[in-house]
């Protein structure tokens, strides 16, 4: 398996607070990386930084290397933009653009840009929407606001704009957090068939999800990597005391 | 028992009281908006919104060259005053937490509480004095130091509003930071914004000192940006304080407009805000 981002000793601090601390680990491409561990313990903090999330915060620190492709995206000549169009992000909670329709919502990444011609908006729209199992919902209703869908719905909506500019890798945090067990099964089934393309970097809280949607498992705990390994390892035989207390729900 | 008698009396009288304030503020404003009414309409005419004033003793006339300096006034000082204050606001917000921005927005305060006969004297110091004359150019940048702090703030508050995964959201589709403030966080808040800007408009239509000793005023159709130009307030301050019944007249049917005008300005703000909220 080759590694498609890879992480040494990577830390992060939001000024004295060490909230990521020097990780190493590895994300295999085209399959599926699940991060769990307790509320507060640095998931959301290590997935921000591998899209550079962290440059917007001002007391935020990242240290250490993240590779993508065997390329530091931390190297100073390297522009935080170009890595963000090839590290797509999904977002807890379903954000899509409140002033725009459906159809713009999708095809955002080309227009906020330099824009794109309008026959190729259209087949974007169109093979993105169809991906995510959205088309046959929306198809009549294009040019209305996004605002109208529901909130699955408006997941599905957000992967198709993340999944529209072409990334290399697809980051979640939470994705089905706010969703119900129909929509949230939508989204795995959706999960597990764009891992054929991309390399995909989930967060969950659900041990069900995260054994359902990945090949591969990360634990974390109070910011460490504590084990990572192939999913059924790590649910079967895990080698550390604290991955099987948090696994088997006797943490804390 | 006792205490509930006693605390129904209290809701009774608390009621009253608020009856009594909602009377307070609305019954100046209707006699006030009555009484011009009155005043104004009759002495409204076709000729007052074609005609420029008459000289002194010829009756009729109207003020059409000072609806046309504000409306010339205003556009221009808002063509200065809205780019400068919403791009501040976006710089407050997306760029700025440091000392400059805190700098920014205290002077933005300050500057919004300065008396507007100040500004105008600020005005005619910077461009009345070294254009050697009075001008409309002097009276829209008085107009737009009124106009700037106003747009800056309420920018400023609706920006805040704008969830902050928004920005996050585009940032990962690989949209650079300045599209992104500019394109989804501005665009997001624009109905709050227009809200804003229409009641800053409101307020600068009826300014009268900033333009006393800036635009001047005119007596005839003026069309050079360069030169002394007719504005609405300023007509209706000299024909009210003039001696002539007849100005008088042309005074209050000026004012009528003047109200009028400010009345749907602050009707559509408040429309704008409320579809604003409901999206
Ligand atoms: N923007 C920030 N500024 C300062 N500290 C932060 C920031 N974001 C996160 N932290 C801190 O980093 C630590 C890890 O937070 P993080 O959000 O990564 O946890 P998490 O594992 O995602 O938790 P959850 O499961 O609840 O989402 C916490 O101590 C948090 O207070
Ligand atoms: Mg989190």
């Amino acid at each position: 398996m080759n590694a498609k981002v890879t992480l040494e000793k990577m830390s992060v601090h939001f000024g004295a607070n060490h909230a990521v601390k020097g990780v190493d680990l590895d994300f295999a491409a085209n399959s599926v990386t699940a991060i769990i561990g307790p509320s507060g313990c640095g998931k959301s903090t290590l997935l921000r930084a591998i899209n550079r999330m962290h440059d917007l915060v001002p007391s935020a620190r990242v240290s250490g290397r993240i590779m993508l492709d065997s390329h530091d995206i931390y190297e100073r000549s390297i522009d935080p933009v170009a890595i963000r169009r090839k590290i797509g992000m999904v977002f807890q909670k379903p954000n899509p653009f409140p002033a725009m329709s459906i159809y713009d919502n999708v095809i955002a990444g080309y227009k906020l840009n330099n824009g794109v011609q309008r026959s190729v908006a259209d087949e974007i729209v169109e093979s993105c929407l169809k991906r995510v199992a959205l088309w046959d919902e929306v198809k009549d209703r294009l040019k209305t606001s996004a605002m109208d869908l529901s909130g699955g719905q408006q997941q599905r909506l957000c992967i198709a704009r993340t999944i529209a500019v072409q990334p290399e890798v697809i980051l979640m945090d939470e994705p089905c957090s706010a969703l119900d067990p129909i929509a949230t099964l939508k989204i795995e089934e959706l999960i597990d068939e764009l891992k054929e393309r991309y390399t995909i970097i989930i967060v969950t809280h659900n041990m069900q999800q995260a054994a359902r949607v990945s090949d591969a498992t990360a634990f974390m705990y109070l910011g460490e990597l504590v084990e990572s390994g192939a999913t059924r390892k790590i649910f079967t035989t895990p080698e550390k005391r604290q991955t099987e207390d948090y696994i088997t729900g006797r943490f804390g | 028992m006792r205490s509930i008698t006693l605390r129904n009396w209290q809701n009774h009288a608390a009621t009253a009281m608020m009856l009594l304030g909602t009377v307070a503020v609305l019954v100046p404003l209707a006699l006030v908006f009555f009484h011009i009414l009155r005043m104004g309409f009759s002495s409204l005419s076709l000729d007052f919104f074609t005609n420029i004033p008459k000289p002194t003793g010829e009756s009729g006339g109207g003020m059409a060259n000072g609806l046309l300096g504000s409306a010339i006034m205003i556009t221009l000082s808002a063509c200065i005053g809205l780019p400068i204050g919403i791009l501040g606001a976006v710089y407050l917000t997306e760029f700025g937490g440091g000392k400059l921005a805190n700098t920014i927005r205290f002077s933005a305060d300050v500057l919004a509480g300065v008396p507007s006969i100040i500004t105008g004297m600020v005005a005619y110091t910077l461009l009345v004095v070294p254009m050697k004359g009075f001008s409309a150019l002097a009276g829209a940048v008085a107009l737009a130091l009124i106009m700037i702090p106003i747009v800056l703030r309420t920018t400023e508050e609706q920006l805040k509003m704008v969830p902050g995964t928004l920005r996050e959201a585009s940032l990962a589709l690989g949209v650079p930071l300045w599209r992104t403030s500019l394109q989804v966080m501005l665009k997001t808040a624009t109905k709050g914004i227009v809200t804003g800007v229409l009641l800053a408009i409101a307020r600068i239509a009826g300014e009268t000192a900033p333009l006393l000793f800036t635009a001047l005023g005119n007596q005839f159709w003026s069309r050079k940006l360069t030169e002394p130009m007719a504005a609405l307030p300023l007509q209706i301050f000299s024909f009210a304080i003039a001696p002539y019944e007849d100005w008088h007249k042309l005074a209050w049917a000026g004012a009528l407009v003047l109200v009028v005008v400010m009345f749907t300005l602050n009707i559509g703000a408040r429309l704008m805000g409320r579809s604003a909220r409901q999206s």
